[in-house]
């Protein structure tokens, strides 16, 4: 086998330094075969399947019927459908709205050399860690109107009860996401702050320019691809919450908080319909994807490319 | 150069850490009181009668069996995802082929795939292939979906190793194998480490492919014990915190050795 692969390797090795200089055994396609196959099996068939899926009624047993487009029409005319794409735009929008200001501020802070940074990004770090799951069951006991935190700050918070209104429900679905999420993303700015070149700012201190105008015209700029990145997975992540829905609001009150992910939850796995679930699922990546190609044209970033090959 | 300590950004660093840090309280010391105990001291009060009782009947109710189908899950997640990703994070690094770059697109690609998109055709194919309700249909995806974030944090540690060690590899003659074993693998340990932290904290913290996929109480695993929980007991919130609490703690202990490893990872997939 060694052999095999040597002689493989010695003659490829010519090859190469016939054309060029290179003379070191190079691995072939073989060694990115297992996860390739691995991947393509339980990721990207699934999502072949579930456009196939879209256009099909199943019930959970059997087997799937042809049904043409009528899943898509009836989802069009679905006024629950619709409402939860507004919400779960909606819900996107206000999370990156919220999350960007302060891992931004909070990443630069934290790229600095302050004393106790250390200890301070270790604790900002513990909700990243949690599932999910833990982190709604934590914060639907915490916003309990009998017993918890809004119980005791009745001047700050009203009734109490939080999730009893659209208004509410949302605002605490907004806040549960950024108190997950914002670790990360200030991660991301921390890392880009990081490699931020120092020179920039001893020049603009030579030239007078105070810390704000450092920020906003050496710091901020420089941040861009991080920016880019940063958003485009609150955008992905925003429209796919769906732990934090299921468990803090189960869409309620009502369908005041019925985003998509969850609607599509309830139609395949409550309601036995599948098929309109597959299509709410294809939806959504749709708008996912397109919302991610405006945000990478609006800022000018299309060096995928080369973001791809500097990984 | 920069000598001024930022006073204002500090300022909102600390109100950010209140916010992070009062719900932990919260929890951990609502975790140790009984319910009227918790009830007369509130929930931001000091515990004042300390008990385990909490923990105690959280594993007389079944969790011991959703820790142990976690680890299970956890466990096999890593296996899968180290005996793939090293090579392939080699191939893209090192490989030329047309085959491997297309791959590579693909698990680039594969970063934005939510589960949300997939679950449904999952679930028809989990339960074609006769795996529903089994942990082994929970593993696979689970271990798919681990797979594009790994690939890119190993492949990117794997590019700082220097061209000049491959030539003088390549000097002595050595084979594809001979490079992977004696010289990849060894000086990408830190990666390794960061993929294995990873993945293990993706599965520990898995709740859709296991809500989806298993249906009995023998193949429940500890986020959906929360959730029934939840469900069933919500009245009993130190119980219910307990449980929370003990879903956590392997992780942080975890974090507590290997946070250099996972926060470095990740700040390579955004910071780059």
């Amino acid at each position: 086998m060694t052999s095999i692969a040597r002689t493989v390797a010695i003659r490829r090795g010519r090859q190469r330094s016939a054309a060029g200089t290179d003379r070191v055994a190079r691995p072939g396609f073989a060694w990115a075969l297992p996860a390739t196959v691995f991947f393509l099996l339980f990721a990207i068939v699934p999502l072949v399947l579930v456009a196939v899926l879209s256009f099909v009624s199943w019930g959970g047993l059997g087997s799937p019927q042809w049904a043409g487009v009528s899943n898509w029409t009836k989802l069009f005319h679905d006024p629950v459908m619709l409402q939860s794409l507004w919400l779960s735009l909606l819900l996107t929008v206000l999370g990156v709205a919220v999350q960007t200001p302060v891992s931004i501020f909070i990443g630069v802070w934290a790229a600095g050399y302050q004393r106790n940074r250390a200890v301070l990004s270790a604790i900002y770090f513990v909700p990243l860690l949690l599932s999910a799951t833990a982190i709604s069951v934590l914060w639907r006991a915490l916003l309990d109107p009998n017993f918890g935190i809004p119980s005791q700050a009745r001047w700050l918070f009203g009734s109490g009860n939080l999730l009893g209104s659209q208004a509410g429900a949302m605002g605490v679905l907004v806040f549960v996401g950024a108190w997950q999420y914002t670790p990360f993303h200030t991660l991301i700015y921390q890392g880009a702050a990081r490699a931020i070149p120092r020179v920039l700012y001893q020049a603009a201190e030579i030239d007078g320019a105070g810390r704000v105008r450092q920020f906003l015209h050496i710091t901020l700029p420089q941040l861009r691809n991080a920016m880019i990145t940063s958003m485009i997975l609150m955008v992905v992540g925003g429209l796919t919450t769906f732990d934090t829905v299921l468990i803090l609001t189960q869409g309620g009150p009502g369908t005041d908080t019925t985003i998509s992910a969850y609607y599509m939850y309830r139609k395949a796995f409550q309601g036995f319909d599948f098929g309109t679930g597959s299509a709410i699922a294809l939806l959504l990546v749709v708008v996912a994807t397109i919302i991610s190609l405006v945000v990478v044209r609006i800022s000018g970033y299309d060096k995928m490319r080369s973001m791809a090959e500097g990984v | 150069m920069r000598r001024r300590p930022n006073y204002l950004a500090g300022l909102a660093s600390i109100v950010w850490l209140v916010l992070v840090g009062l719900p932990l309280y919260v929890m951990v010391s609502a975790s140790v009181q009984d319910t009227s105990g918790f009830s007369a001291s509130g929930p931001l009060g000091l515990p004042h009668h300390v008990t385990f009782s909490n923990f105690v009947s959280d594993f007389s109710g079944g969790f011991g069996r959703y820790y142990l189908n976690t680890v299970i899950v956890t466990v096999s997640v890593v296996a899968v995802v180290l005996l793939v990703v090293p090579p392939l994070a080699y191939a893209i690094v090192r490989g030329r082929g047309f085959l491997t770059r297309g791959a590579f697109r693909m698990f680039l690609l594969g970063l934005a795939i939510p589960a949300q998109a997939v679950i449904i055709p999952m679930f028809y194919l989990i339960s074609k292939a006769g795996l529903y309700d089994n942990l082994i249909g929970v593993i696979l995806p689970t271990a798919a979906f681990a797979l594009p974030v790994c690939a890119l944090v190993l492949s990117g540690v794997m590019r700082d190793i220097s061209p000049e060690l491959y030539e003088a590899m390549a000097i002595d003659g050595a084979s594809s194998w001979r490079v992977f074993f004696r010289l990849v693998l060894p000086l990408s340990k830190s990666g390794v480490s960061t993929i294995v932290v990873f993945s293990a904290l993706q599965a520990w913290n898995g709740f859709l492919f296991p809500l989806v996929l298993t249906q009995s109480n023998s193949t429940r695993v500890i986020t959906l014990g929360l959730y029934d929980f939840q469900t069933e007991f919500g009245v009993n919130v130190p119980a219910m915190l307990a449980a929370v609490v003990l879903s956590m703690v392997p992780v942080l202990l975890v974090y507590l050795f290997a946070r250099r490893a996972l926060v470095q990872g990740l700040m390579g997939v955004g910071g780059k």
